[in-house]
């Protein structure tokens, strides 16, 4: 009962709800996340009190999250409503959309103007020395290198489909990150990637967008998805939005925000204003984004130790339950974050919030706390655990007086190892928005500008070293004095 | 006085000990011998519970052993081990003192008895507060001695308690040893492979061989009339200087 209370008080420290203000959600990569601040100013302009949850993971999260009343809206494209969300055969105009979207409770405003298709990109200088303009001529070279971002090979309207339309078998495909995608490209290491055609990227680098000649891409329209329950006055401010942004437009904003590295900027631009500049912040904010994560570390490596030595205990007895305990946090470590995040969040309860990246953690946390206590306890030996028990002490008290301080040290260690590997999974939290050191790391990803990735990665590590020591410190006082001494 | 009624110990397909009957006397001191493996360690780990008999019952002063009072029975059985089974995280006065504060006894009582504890086996009282990293083998072995102690119990067990010990200290701790025992009068166990040091303690000598008892009598009974050639054998082969 107490345990449960402490984790109540930990989750909701932790999600600090802040009532009557609007939530908007946007996707890790620059046009969604311009969208986003677009849509924050308008509203702020409005009168509504804003909170723009920049660069969360993908659709599923985004979608899960608007469903749940986590987020209140986010700007969203018309090809991937159809496909993606609706799971629909034929492409579907914003109408069709809109009514098929309604039960959900959730509505789309009007297409904002410009169409943010997919696009297979190359280099300017190598589609001219090889003569490719179309993306059917890449059928004359089956040996060109291809690098797509994981989300395009997997999606409905994405890489498997796009070969068999356009009946092209290249040999060389991998899946590569975005932003990381372009850089690959500027080096020469791939030869073609998939694009947005609103990228800034495409002009900066001088690359082509191939035709897309057999009309293989739908229209990726930009609209709003938003909450029907939301204020009417929002949804107008919304509303005003729509026809104002065509793809030059658009593409320059992107420009502007990868420019500055900041997507406040372009947003202003947007609105033909002066951006504000607030002295010292990058101070502030780094300090915000520690201070989270540590809230964020230390929650989910308390519940991991207050699950995880039970069940360590546990499993020092030999046996099946022993096995599947030991399995079953070992298999966890193999399920990537974004994947565990995404299995995560439609649970009820759960959604996009701190409860879903501290319960994730925790479930990271607990593979070396669990193993080094059972070893720790195992490595008793027997003479040890038989005197103990001929004592005539209740097993209970055989574990807390003897067994668990003679295992204390191998106990703290998988503690001190797991608080030092949580501080970088951490990062994780900012895929849903939910902040930490991830914030800077994977915007800075995003940007492909080590500036804004070292805003995160230093303190990150810093906040490592820190935690080694502190451990150690702790070594001292936790670890009993007579096996501390040396033989 | 503990009796062994057809007690019998397996693993698995192995037999540790056949079927066995065998009483142990009140107030004197009884030296279970053999070579490696042929039950005697067994025969003391069912007696305090650690083993459960594969078939018979083990009665100790009248009580079987058994589940619900294991916990108690334990209480009045003092048990050694070869390597004192010490607990590295706890000092001299801690390992003696643990079941005594456990069960929340006084503390003056508790202080007095460890200084009583410290002059019957010779422990340096300013040697209370060392852990057992920082203890010599022999005083090692009389703290696990003073554990056993503590709690008074009517029952002595000790298994191999001066076996890693060199020579010198063995033999000043097997003159204080039977000191002790004579002093006490308690029932007591001990578990031995060394001949001489049976006939030095024991009442009454138990040898044991492949899980059964051989022959049991005084180090006299066995040496003019043993009851087979294993046991002439087991005799022999324990050299004295002056067979050299």
């Amino acid at each position: 009962m107490k345990s449960a209370t402490i984790l109540f008080a930990i989750f909701v420290f932790c999600s600090e709800a802040k009532p009557q203000q609007i939530v908007i959600g946007s996707k890790k990569f620059t046009e969604s996340y311009v969208l986003g601040e677009i849509a924050k100013t308008a509203l702020q302009d409005a009168g509504f009190t804003v909170e723009h949850k920049q660069g969360m993971g993908g659709t599923i999260i985004l979608w899960q999250a608007l469903r749940g009343g986590q987020i209140a809206l986010y700007p969203e494209y018309t090809g991937t409503i159809s496909e993606e969300i609706l799971k629909a055969k034929q492409p579907l105009s914003t109408d069709e959309i809109r009514a098929l979207l309604r039960p959900e409770g959730v509505g789309v405003t009007g297409p904002l103007g410009f169409n943010n298709t997919y696009a297979l990109v190359m280099r300017r200088d190598r589609a001219a020395k090889l003569g490719i303009r179309k993306i059917s001529e890449l059928r004359n070279h089956p040996d060109l290198s291809i690098g797509m971002t994981h989300e395009f090979l997997d999606r409905e309207d994405g890489w498997a489909p796009l070969s068999a339309r356009y009946d092209l078998q290249m040999r060389n495909v991998r899946g590569i990150d975005h932003a990381l995608g372009y850089a690959a490209l500027a080096a020469g290491s791939i030869d073609v990637k998939d694009a947005y055609s609103t990228d800034a990227k495409i002009a900066e680098n001088n690359l082509i967008a191939l035709e897309d000649d057999l009309h293989f891409f739908p229209q990726y329209n930009a609209v709003f998805l938003y909450r029907l329950g939301i204020d009417h006055r929002a949804v107008a401010a919304l509303e005003k939005l729509a026809g104002t942004l065509d793809e030059g437009r658009m593409t320059r904003l992107n420009a502007e925000a990868e420019r500055t590295k900041n997507y406040a900027l372009a947003a202003a631009l947007y609105f033909g204003e002066k951006p504000k500049q607030v002295p010292g912040e990058l101070a502030g904010k780094i300090w915000r984004w520690t201070w989270r994560h540590l809230q964020l570390v230390g929650a989910s490596l308390l519940l991991a130790i207050v699950a995880g030595i039970p069940l360590g205990i546990r499993a020092s007895r030999p046996g099946p339950v022993s096995d599947f305990i030991l399995s079953a946090t070992g298999v966890i470590q193999t399920i990537p974050s974004l994947a565990l995040l995404a299995l995560l969040v439609p649970l009820p309860f759960f959604g996009i919030s701190a409860v879903t990246a501290i319960f994730a953690l925790f479930l990271y946390s607990l593979l070396p706390i669990v193993r080094n206590t059972a070893t720790g306890l195992q490595d008793i030996p027997t003479a040890v655990r038989e005197s103990a028990a001929a004592l005539g002490l209740e097993p209970r008290a055989q574990l807390w007086k003897v067994f668990l301080p003679l295992a204390s040290r191998t106990i703290l260690a998988g503690i001190k190892t797991s608080a030092i590997i949580n501080v970088g999974t951490a990062t994780l939290a900012a895929l849903i928005g939910v902040g930490g050191l991830g914030e800077p790391i994977i915007s800075g990803l995003n940007l492909n500008d080590y500036s804004t990735i070292l805003q995160g990665a230093i303190p990150a590590a810093l906040l490592a070293l820190l935690v080694q020591f502190a451990f150690d410190g702790l070594d001292r006082v936790i670890i009993p004095k007579g096996l501390r001494l040396k033989q | 006085m503990i009796e062994l009624q057809s007690v019998s110990k397996k693993f698995g397909t192995t037999i540790a000990l056949h079927e066995t009957d065998l009483c142990i006397s009140a107030g004197k001191t009884t030296v279970l011998i053999g070579p490696s493996g042929c039950g005697k360690s067994t025969i003391l780990r069912l007696i305090i519970g650690l083993l459960e008999p594969t078939t018979g019952t083990v009665i100790i002063e009248g009580q079987p052993v058994s589940a619900s009072n294991l916990l108690a029975l334990r209480r009045r059985i003092g048990y050694v081990i070869q390597e004192g089974g010490l607990f590295a995280h706890l000092t001299a006065a801690q390992n003696v003192l643990l079941m005594a504060k456990h069960l929340n006894q006084p503390r003056g009582q508790m202080q007095t008895r460890l200084q009583e504890l410290c002059q019957l086996t010779h422990f340096p009282e300013n040697a209370l507060t060392r852990y057992p990293v920082e203890l010599s083998g022999g005083q090692r072995q009389r703290v696990s001695l003073m554990r056993a102690l503590m709690l008074q119990p009517s029952v002595l067990l000790l298994d191999e308690p001066l076996g890693a010990l060199d020579p010198m200290v063995r033999a000043r701790l097997q003159d204080e040893l039977k000191e002790i025992f004579q002093r006490l009068r308690q029932t007591t166990v001990l578990v031995t492979h060394d001949m001489a040091e049976a006939g030095f303690f024991a009442n009454l000598i138990v040898l044991l061989n492949e899980g059964r008892v051989v022959q049991s009598g005084t180090l006299d009974d066995l040496r003019s009339r043993p009851a087979s050639t294993f046991v002439r054998d087991f005799l022999h082969a324990q050299r004295g200087l002056a067979a050299i």
